[in-house]
């Protein structure tokens, strides 16, 4: 409280004498401090509370992940991505198809939303006049569209998509196709972002030297932005690969043993097939879904450490 | 690029004349320009994509049952011999998981967003960012796998007193959404707190605050409706969350209940588990999905236009 040390502290004193010597000293300190005490008594509950509820945030990541590795630790070996997935023999059972099918859809969406999420990116922020009403329109309808639920695309994809004016069926470009709608919204709004951040005097002195701004922007701004714009794609992506919500309607639940093909033929991922294991009752199945949920956290981790790399790798201050 | 010499020769009759004017018409830059028009265009064809797709089946689905019926009734029955259309017992089924969800996410997320925008230092912020990061992108798959596994029995566990039955409950399933959303709450939270300006806080410093009195009753009041937007999106994403609550509220019969130790259903949760199904298409049952989707879409629209006015009025006072 007082800012010299106390007088117990800068003196030896034996343990009986310090707690006597300690307690004369509060009681006077506290006459001349009352309000402080009460306060700072309030202000260390409060920063308890505070870390209390961080840490019910940061042990429930924490359980989730161990619990997964305890769970599926039975079943964490190479039949486990080698083989089909079967409910009759399930202590064989893998994921193989599950994987490719994901391996599939992702690299469909990777394909979609790189050149439409960039492009888009790209006009709103460097070619489109904001104070245009369609331009402002077209960018509240993105941030509108972030936050439809998943399972609403997976409505639009069942309608538009699988039947309908595509009629592409139940096959892996209807899931890609369905889960790049989805997450393009995401790409855009981090795209944006990273071309925002590049300074526009460097624009600006490309412009000055005579470049078009379609110049400008693919030799200039576009380099800049690029780290900011691949992180924002890897994140989207692995939102996607983590999505099954709307692959549940269009189509990726069914117990696939060949290994799919994207314009035909069942196809199923990672996520909805868990969740095929997860929905029976035997036991073995449950370890199985665990042992899946371990195979797609490291298919995370390993893509979401390339993002990782990618942000201190490029990452410069202008 | 320019195809204007300007030699200094030509000076000769007062300063040289030179066309600023792009010396083609530039078609490559017009059509590279329409091409990028059209990517940024296609984010409003997806949205009329989805009220179509939305709108068309609801359409056939209301001549059939009156929207009335729909939207007052209390049977959800669509599957059975005499089937029924009342909406409401898998709307209060959502509305369970959101307020389950909200009492465990305000708390959590506002107190995570609170430490990290006062009093974290900067080190121990840049650890538990990412940390809270990671929460959020998990697969919402094995988020209900490890609920239901885990979660669930340890609160039966804790609270023998309360009637439980069967394995699944919707009360579980809202706190585990809760716990989903933390991390959005706590980063939207976050940053509205951390656009308070500095000399808000130095100037209450100054009037004797101590550091809980700044961040209580300086910095969360001015960030407000930063944080209700927080809120907002995280009832918004609650409401259109799908996989936890099939898992572990299990998608059984819906009935018009208000017991969190039950497992029901929700709107996103029949959707879900009717689609899969070989529902065959045509049949009003299929276009009971496009008119709960209908429904979900309108209440996360809401909840998503208000959350955006709620951030641009901070943004307004502040930036």
């Amino acid at each position: 409280m007082a800012d010299e040390p106390d007088y117990s502290s800068r003196v030896a004193l034996p343990p009986r004498t310090r707690v006597a010597v300690g307690g004369a000293r509060d009681v006077t300190e506290a006459l001349f401090t009352s309000g402080d005490r009460k306060k700072k008594i309030q202000g260390t509950i409060f920063l308890g509370l505070l870390l209390f509820g961080l840490s019910i945030a940061l042990i429930a990541i924490a359980a989730m992940i161990i619990w997964a590795f305890v769970a599926g630790g039975p079943r964490l070996n190479v039949n486990l991505l080698t083989n089909v997935p079967s409910i009759v023999t399930p202590e064989n059972a893998g994921y193989r198809t599950a994987i490719l099918g994901t391996l599939y859809v992702i690299g469909g969406v990777i394909l979609l939303i790189v050149p439409l999420g960039v492009g888009a990116a790209v006009y709103l922020e460097q070619f489109a006049n904001p104070a245009n009403k369609f331009n402002r329109f077209v960018d509240l309808n993105i941030q509108n569209l972030a936050g439809v639920p998943s399972i609403v695309f997976g409505i639009l994809g069942l309608a538009f998509i699988v039947r309908g004016p595509l009629s592409l069926g139940f096959v892996a470009a209807a899931g890609s196709l369905t889960l790049a709608l989805l997450v393009l919204p995401t790409v855009i709004l981090a795209s944006r972002e990273a071309i925002r951040a590049v300074p526009s005097s460097i624009r600006d002195g490309s412009l000055a030297l005579g470049a078009t701004v379609w110049q400008a922007v693919w030799r200039q701004v576009l380099p800049a932005a690029l780290p900011g714009i691949l992180t924002g794609v890897i994140l989207a992506v692995s939102r996607a690969i983590g999505e099954a919500a709307p692959l549940l309607l269009v189509g990726a639940v069914t117990f696939v043993t060949f290994n799919p093909s994207f314009f035909e033929g069942g196809y199923s991922t990672l996520p909805t097939m868990i969740y095929s294991y997860a929905k029976r009752p035997q036991e073995e199945l449950q370890v199985l879904a665990a042992a899946g949920v371990v195979v797609m956290l490291l298919l995370l981790i390993m893509i979401n450490s390339v993002a990782i790399y990618l942000r201190n790798r490029f990452e410069r201050t202008w | 690029m320019s195809t204007q010499v300007v030699s200094p020769g030509a000076s000769s009759s007062g300063a040289p004349i030179r066309n600023l004017e792009a010396p083609g018409p530039r078609i490559g830059e017009k059509i590279i320009k329409a091409v990028l028009w059209a990517t940024a265009t296609l984010s409003i064809l997806v949205t009329t994509g989805i009220v179509i797709s939305l709108l068309v089946p609801s359409i056939g689905f209301f001549q059939t049952v009156s929207i009335w019926e729909f939207l007052t009734g209390t049977i959800w029955a669509p599957a059975f011999a005499n089937p029924s259309y009342g909406v409401l017992p898998i709307v209060v089924g959502t509305l369970t998981v959101v307020v389950f969800a909200i009492i465990i996410a305000v708390p959590v997320g506002l107190s995570s967003a609170i430490y990290l925008s006062e009093y974290a230092p900067t080190r121990v912020r840049k650890t538990i960012k990412p940390i809270l990061e990671v929460l959020e992108g998990l697969p919402t798959v094995a988020i209900g796998l490890f609920a239901f596994y885990v979660l669930t029995p340890l609160i039966r566990d804790l609270t023998p007193f309360l009637p439980w039955t069967g394995p699944f409950s919707i009360g579980v399933a809202g706190i585990t959404v809760g716990l989903l959303i933390v991390p959005l709450v706590a980063s939207v939270s976050d940053d509205a707190m951390r656009s308070v300006p500095r000399s808000l806080r130095e100037g209450a410093y100054a009037m004797g605050a101590t550091k809980f009195e700044v961040a209580v009753k300086v910095v969360v009041p001015a960030a407000i409706s930063g944080i209700i937007a927080a809120f907002v999106l995280g009832i918004s994403r609650a409401i259109g969350e799908t996989m936890v609550v099939l898992l572990v509220a299990g998608a059984g019969n819906p009935v018009l209940s208000f017991d969190p130790t039950k497992g029901t259903q929700t709107m996103t949760a029949y959707i879900g588990s009717t689609a899969t199904g070989d529902i065959s298409q045509g049949t009003i049952t299929y276009d009971s999905i496009f008119a709960v989707g209908a429904l979900l879409f309108l209440m996360t629209l809401a909840m998503n236009v208000l959350a955006m006015r709620l951030v641009k009025k901070y943004r307004e006072v502040y930036d």
